[in-house]
């Protein structure tokens, strides 16, 4: 057996993980189905170990949904696909190309793939009637998140209203909902991108190897260091050059830019976010850029 | 290195955020497009100095009017601790915010002006850090170099609040002389002050002792939720998960379901693949029972000479948290751990002043933002105990039926 600390106080790892399995287990109880937004991100894989841990030895009571930009990174899909068959858990993959098709969402060459997830990802929680979804958001990613409840309401037409937000006290958490609502859980609402790093790193388990350090071809565009690609064609004046690179976050490959890294192993990456200025959203995602309050206008949209 | 949550209440001019932006730019959690970002806004609205209000002002809606309408959380560490901050606005009309922040908190931090001395509204971030049994409360004394960093009006301060905490539960309390914009006592003690021999805020917050804050004696087990493989390898496995919410569970011990009233022994603890030799608050376990007993989500896990008593009449301090006032006869969802039922108001005791503690008996209703002493009759047993002992199996939130929105937080005195 194992010795649990003597001075009965738990680390800051120990505390967090313990908080997001009770979110877990208390949705899993509550709410007749849920699903969980897997990404292939970091964030998404620490909820799957969370809710791997939180339900064991069984095996987690609820599916895992990908919403499939088209443009995805090949090896976080394969990271997808490794997790997902270790656990055994049903994967379903909701097409921003299908939904291009069936005229769910518009393409009108302007719209980032990335907001063309919401329409998407809506599509596919009402078609399967999903009444709660986790999503690996946390409150120090982006001021418009720093006041989010572990329990996010959404409307009808999936909006999140910030002004009516409902109280949310000690761990009692409040999962009442109409028909055709549904609610996002964030079981990661208290961890930070380090803590999160800490526990990858604790836990042992795969993330895709974008996030270490490799060389890549690449161009800069807006300040970013974009990865070539057929679907990201170079205009004019851009040009494609080998440098050694990392990911900090993984999304639609058109518009998640990397940065020059050496940092090939977990420690390596926390001493390099450790002294770094800039957070992870403002340094490399296009979509974050484009005003101060674009993410909370994608959020009341119902984005992740 | 552990985690420590702590509340700040406070407005506009107190200093408030100043102080917390200067805790996260010290310890290194604002970034440099954040802090870019704000000396931006405040140069087109023509400030001459980086407000740094605007790092902590999330919403839209918040920064157009200028002000903080919500609980915003806020994280920094340092190498000994991980932060948690529950930055909540401090005007009366936002004291279900405040109540929301503290819920959670280890620590309450109230900020006064040295120049104004306590004000009503100090006064009442105490009240409501002492209803929601914070056990560690800090007072900070900001603005000391507006008044030349003299001893006297420190002193007269410290002398006023102490007298006025005597009337609060209190159990720890500590008063720093800061100035949140020049720094002093903030992360390093002050050339300014040499009269003040205590610790610098962020000395102070990486130190306080919280480790006997949480109850080891009374062993309280809230089933969440049942965990039944039903695979091959673990044919006949059957855990009880749920969070410890107060004692230390061991393998061997005796145990009483309620409210059924069985008893039976632990026969293993597990935590994910690993089976551990004791189980304390706040771990997330799966308990395994020696007997075949029937346990579901809601019933409680304790000890057979130490268990709560199951009751449905709940006498309770409430927090309205919504437009409509409660009153009497009313009917709410309740849910208290794990459990949910149905709860009727009975009776409204008093409503308690939050700025003079002076109880109000001839109200019989609860606006937005009251706090009154409140009699309920639950159609389900609650299993808990007074929040003054545990807060988490002494604490309730009232949800109404129809709109399913949470408008009450209730912390029980007593349970007959």
């Amino acid at each position: 057996m194992t010795e649990t600390h003597a001075d009965y106080r738990l680390s800051q790892l120990d505390e967090l993980e313990a908080e997001s399995i009770h979110i877990f287990r208390e949705v899993a109880a509550e709410f007749e189905k849920p699903v969980l937004m897997f990404s292939g991100g970091k964030d998404s894989i620490v909820m799957m170990r969370l809710a791997e841990k939180a339900f064991y030895p069984a095996k987690i009571p609820f599916p895992v949904l990908q919403v499939d930009t088209g443009y995805d990174f090949p090896e976080v899909l394969e990271t997808r696909d490794n997790w997902v068959n270790r656990l055994g858990v049903r994967l379903i993959v909701a097409s921003v190309e299908d939904a291009i098709k069936n005229g769910v969402v518009v393409d009108d060459g302007k719209t980032s793939r990335n907001r063309l997830q919401i329409g998407t990802l809506l599509n596919a929680i009402e078609e399967e009637g999903f009444t709660a979804a986790f999503g690996g958001g946390r409150r120090d990613e982006e001021k418009a998140r720093a006041k989010e409840r572990v329990y996010s309401h959404r409307d009808d037409f999936g909006q999140w209203d910030p002004k009516m937000q409902r109280p949310e006290l000690w761990s009692l958490y409040n999962g009442r909902i109409h028909g055709g609502e549904h609610m996002r859980i964030f079981p990661l609402s208290n961890w930070t991108e380090l803590d999160i790093w800490h526990y990858i790193g604790r836990e042992g388990i795969e993330i895709p190897n974008i996030y270490f350090s490799h060389r890549r071809r690449v161009f800069e565009r807006d300040g970013m260091l974009l990865s070539e690609s057929e679907h990201n064609p170079t205009k004019s004046g851009e040009t494609v050059e080998e440098r050694t690179v990392r990911f900090r976050t993984v999304g639609d490959l058109t518009l998640t830019g990397c940065v020059e890294s050496e940092a090939a192993t977990i420690p390596e990456i926390i001493d390099e976010i450790a002294i770094a200025r800039v957070t992870e959203r403002g340094a490399t995602r296009g979509d974050d850029r484009f005003s101060e309050a674009a993410m909370e206008d994608r959020k009341r949209e119902g984005y992740f | 290195m552990d985690l420590l949550r702590f509340a700040t209440a406070g407005s506009v001019d107190d200093g408030k955020s100043t102080l917390i932006g200067r805790l996260l730019l010290d310890s290194k959690a604002i970034f440099e497009d954040q802090l870019e970002a704000v000396e931006t806004t405040s140069k087109s609205r023509g400030y001459d100095y980086t407000d740094l209000a605007l790092l902590t002002d999330g919403l839209r809606s918040e920064r157009e009017q200028g002000i903080t309408i919500d609980v915003a959380y806020r994280y920094f560490a340092t190498p000994t601790r991980k932060f948690i901050i529950a930055d909540t606005p401090g005007h009366v009309q936002y004291t279900r915010n405040m109540v929301t922040g503290a819920s959670t908190a280890d620590l309450g931090l109230v900020l006064v002006d040295a120049r104004q001395g306590l004000t009503e509204q100090s006064r009442r971030h105490a009240v409501i850090l002492s209803l929601l049994r914070v056990p560690h409360l800090v007072l900070a004394v900001n603005k000391m170099d507006l008044v030349d960093y003299d001893q006297a009006v420190y002193d007269r301060i410290h002398e006023e609040f102490t007298a006025f905490a005597t009337k609060l539960n209190i159990p720890d309390l500590e008063i720093i002389p800061i100035s949140a914009l020049k720094g002093d006592n903030v992360v390093t003690r002050s050339e300014h002050m040499p009269w003040y021999d205590g610790s610098s805020l962020m000395h102070h917050l990486e130190h306080v002792h919280v480790a006997s804050d949480r109850d080891l004696v009374d062993a309280r087990f809230p089933v969440q939720y049942v965990v039944r493989p039903k695979s091959d390898e673990f044919h006949d496995y059957r855990g009880y998960a749920g969070q410890v919410a107060g004692g230390v569970l061991k393998p061997g011990d005796d145990v009483l379901v309620l409210p059924s009233g069985m008893t039976s022994k632990i026969a293993g603890i597990d935590l994910f693949d690993k089976e551990i030799t004791e189980a304390y608050p706040p771990m997330s376990v799966t308990v395994r029972l020696e007997d075949d007993v029937d346990v579901s989500r809601g019933d409680m896990i304790c000890r057979p000479q130490n268990a709560p008593k199951p009751s449905q009449d709940i006498d309770a301090m409430i927090c309205w948290m919504t437009n409509e006032p409660l009153k009497p006869r009313q009917k709410l969802a309740i849910k208290h751990t794990t459990r949910t039922g149905r709860a009727l108001i009975k009776d409204i005791q008093y409503r308690l002043d939050v700025n003079s503690l002076h109880r109000d008996q001839d109200t019989k209703e609860l606006a937005l933002n009251e706090i009154g002493r409140v009699q309920l009759r639950t159609t389900v047993p609650l299993l808990c105990d007074p929040y003054s002992k545990n807060r988490t199996t002494g604490s309730f939130i009232l949800i109404d039926e129809a709109t399913g929105v949470t408008v009450g937080a209730g912390m029980i005195n007593n349970a007959s």
